[in-house]
């Protein structure tokens, strides 16, 4: 991915007196986290390819407050929610989408009370609304016939009970989708959430990413798919933890998309 | 003389009623204890929930084995108990079999033909419950020690006697197995009690007597044990959240002063408005029972501690020392304590030097946490033991600024500069430029 992305910023719609169909929030992993901006890139190939207009908040955008809120500090999280809420009421977004589920739940659930209501969705959302519109066509040669196991993050899955958008939007890859004995309301966290992902797991005997990880293998997959920058990470370690780097890769959903 | 009989019953059954009714009424008063939680909203599907959950079992039955099993003892036990409003009417009126009159035979026949069966189908799902608790190594059970364990077995033990009791009073009940209907079971064990008229009533009047006063006993063990679900099952499903379970509440003290530090206008210094009283400020999080909503607290008395939740937390399967269960036991025996203090001291709580957190729950099994709602979603009572974990993450934060370091140095972050990692905020839309 040589070409240079184009990432329109609201700020620049606005000087245009337009106004996009969405607003791609990118959040704090997929803003700075090396893995994560990828699955951001990816996605953001995805909507050039269907035309969609969108922006971003760009410096503008700051973190949520999901992970302070979750910590226990409700005065950090409400300030930033009001801050986040104050520039995007200005800018008069109405439709919201974001490759985050912490993002994703905190902007839906948590900013109406405080003033902000919006559309919100996840990218596997979009994506499955993109190819069901027509909009985005998938050729499905790339991952033929691949194994490929879906690993539910809490905050999409059990927090908002979306189970069948990310496994709609896979089935279209033409993979062979195999499911982990925990999956959909069942799933198990892979340990980064509620603020794990940030400190040192407490004694225990084992580390959670480590079992969520033995849980995707017994499925023998080629590859996990994710649809959280955090799991993400804490997949991709735990499958370095067992040694199995050079034969399964772990990607996002968006990433899958943008390579079929 | 010939009332006494009746007299007795009346006064057995008035102690019974009365002592629970005194016992409930200090349960409600101790829930009361908690801060007022809104839950007006949403009637219909609250109602409808209820329905579901703790009238349908839905989600006992995910796990199908002791699901099946649950639903056996369940519907055993309410349709049996119609039996008990017999017993009732013909212990204060003297009567024998008053449903005979009532019914038509036949109708009669086919009610206490199905208790009986269902009698049977409890004694072996009890004994299928017991064998699960004491035998097969199921990790929920065998993790039980002390009380709770013994709890759990005098609850079954109990059960199969006043099953026993119910099957023996109608097979030594000789104008009832006379009778020809509704002794499906009962017709089996009465050639074991022979056939001499007396000894027979006898043990008839024995079993019925210990039949009744056994419910009664076992309706005022309920306060004590972990079996109050079969009643607060009820409310606490009604109340249990409508919401999506990612969506945390929102703290509206902390809204208040957040508007106040973002208004350019709001004056600080300024003096409270003539009239305001001075209000103490608001405890942030919860330290203790006290500073735990009305819901949470009802939670913790339906708890049945049958673990569910625990065996699907990731932290406690990864060996840490979170347990949810743990958490909805601890604040229950707070609670207890809370309550007894007050008993003890005229009506009013006396400070006793402890309190939910430290004493009870530990910093350490709060922060072990992912928030991830594998709890919640398996609760088949609807009980959140997570919204526990963060209200006391609250306290810890907020009240004491007792977050692990790591997590102090993730929020600098957030305030300095809007990202979790210490990250110029100018950059926030550098990985567009980058290959």
């Amino acid at each position: 991915m040589s070409e240079e992305l184009k990432v329109p910023t609201m700020a620049e719609f606005m000087a245009e007196g337009k106004q996009p169909e969405i607003l791609f929030w990118v959040g704090s992993a997929g803003s700075y986290d090396d893995r994560a901006k990828k699955i951001s890139k990816a996605f953001v190939k995805i909507l050039n390819k269907a035309n969609v207009e969108f922006a971003v908040l760009g410096e503008e955008e700051s973190n949520t407050g999901d992970v302070a809120k979750r910590a226990g500090n409700e005065f950090l999280f409400q300030m930033q929610a009001m801050m986040n809420i104050e520039i995007l009421n200005a800018y008069e977004v109405k439709r919201i989408v974001t490759c985050d589920p912490h993002s994703y739940n905190c902007i839906k659930n948590e900013y109406p009370s405080l003033g902000g209501n919006y559309d919100v969705v996840h990218h596997t959302q979009f994506i499955k609304e993109l190819i069901s519109s027509g909009r985005l066509t998938i050729e499905g040669n790339t991952y033929k016939g691949k194994r490929i196991t879906f690993h539910d993050p809490c905050y999409l899955g059990r927090a908002n009970s979306e189970y069948n958008a990310p496994r709609d939007v896979l089935k279209k890859t033409n993979a062979n989708l195999v499911e982990m004995k925990r999956h959909k309301s069942t799933a198990l966290c892979c340990g980064a959430g509620g603020a794990q992902m940030f400190k040192e797991p407490e004694k225990g005997n084992m580390d959670i990413n480590v079992l969520r990880t033995e849980d995707a293998l017994e499925t023998k997959p080629d590859i996990i798919a994710t649809g959280c920058p955090y799991c993400n990470t804490m997949m991709t370690d735990g499958v370095k933890a067992k040694e199995k780097e050079n034969e399964i890769s772990v990607l996002d959903i968006a990433e899958l998309i943008a390579n079929s | 003389m010939e009332y006494i009989p009746n007299i007795l019953f009346a006064v057995i059954l008035a102690l019974g009623i009365g002592y629970f009714a005194r016992n409930i009424k200090k349960l409600i008063r101790n829930i009361k204890l908690g801060r007022e939680v809104d839950a007006s909203d949403h009637k219909r599907e609250r109602w409808s929930n209820m329905a579901r959950i703790a009238l349908g079992q839905s989600k006992m039955v995910k796990r199908p084995i002791a699901g099946f099993l649950h639903v056996v003892v369940y519907v055993g036990f309410i349709i049996i108990n119609i039996e008990v409003l017999e017993i009732i009417i013909d212990g204060l009126f003297g009567t024998h079999r008053i449903g005979l009159k009532v019914l038509p035979e036949s109708v009669y026949g086919f009610l206490i033909g199905s208790f009986e069966i269902l009698a049977v189908l409890v004694l072996v799902a009890v004994f299928a419950f017991w064998m699960r608790r004491n035998v097969i190594n199921i990790k929920r059970f065998k993790s039980l020690k002390g009380w709770p364990k013994n709890d759990g077995n005098i609850i079954l033990y109990f059960e199969v006697v006043l099953m026993c009791l119910f099957l023996v009073m109608n097979a030594t009940d000789t104008m009832f197995q006379n009778l020809g209907h509704g002794n499906v079971i009962s017709q089996f064990i009465a050639p074991w009690f022979g056939d001499n008229p007396d000894t027979l009533h006898i043990i008839e009047r024995t079993a019925w007597w210990l039949h009744i006063v056994g419910i009664l006993i076992f309706l005022n063990y309920l306060y004590f044990s972990k079996h109050l679900h079969i009643l607060l099952a009820f409310p606490n499903t009604y109340y249990g959240s409508v919401a999506p379970k990612g969506k945390f509440n929102n703290l509206e003290s902390v809204t208040n002063e957040v508007k106040l530090m973002m208004d350019p206008n709001a004056d600080p210094f300024a003096a409270a408005p003539e009239g305001a009283e001075e209000e103490e400020p608001a405890k942030f999080g919860a330290s203790d029972v006290m500073d735990l909503n009305q819901i949470q607290l009802l939670n913790a008395y339906t708890c049945t501690e049958c673990g569910r939740c625990t065996a699907a937390c990731p932290a406690n399967l990864t060996g840490k020392k979170l347990s949810p269960r743990k958490i909805m036991m601890d604040t229950r025996d707070r609670l207890e304590e809370v309550g007894k203090n007050i008993d003890a001291n005229g009506g009013e709580f006396k400070d006793d030097g402890k309190q939910l957190l430290g004493d009870y729950i530990t910093n350490e099994e709060l922060w072990a946490c992912t928030t991830c709602n594998a709890c919640v979603e398996e609760c088949p009572v609807s009980i959140n033991p997570l919204s526990i974990i963060l209200d006391m993450r609250r306290y810890l934060v907020m009240e004491q600024s007792a977050a692990p370091m790591e997590l102090n140095n993730m929020m600098t972050n957030i305030e300095n500069n809007g990202a979790p990692w210490p990250y110029n905020q100018m950059d926030r839309l550098n990985w567009a430029k980058e290959d």
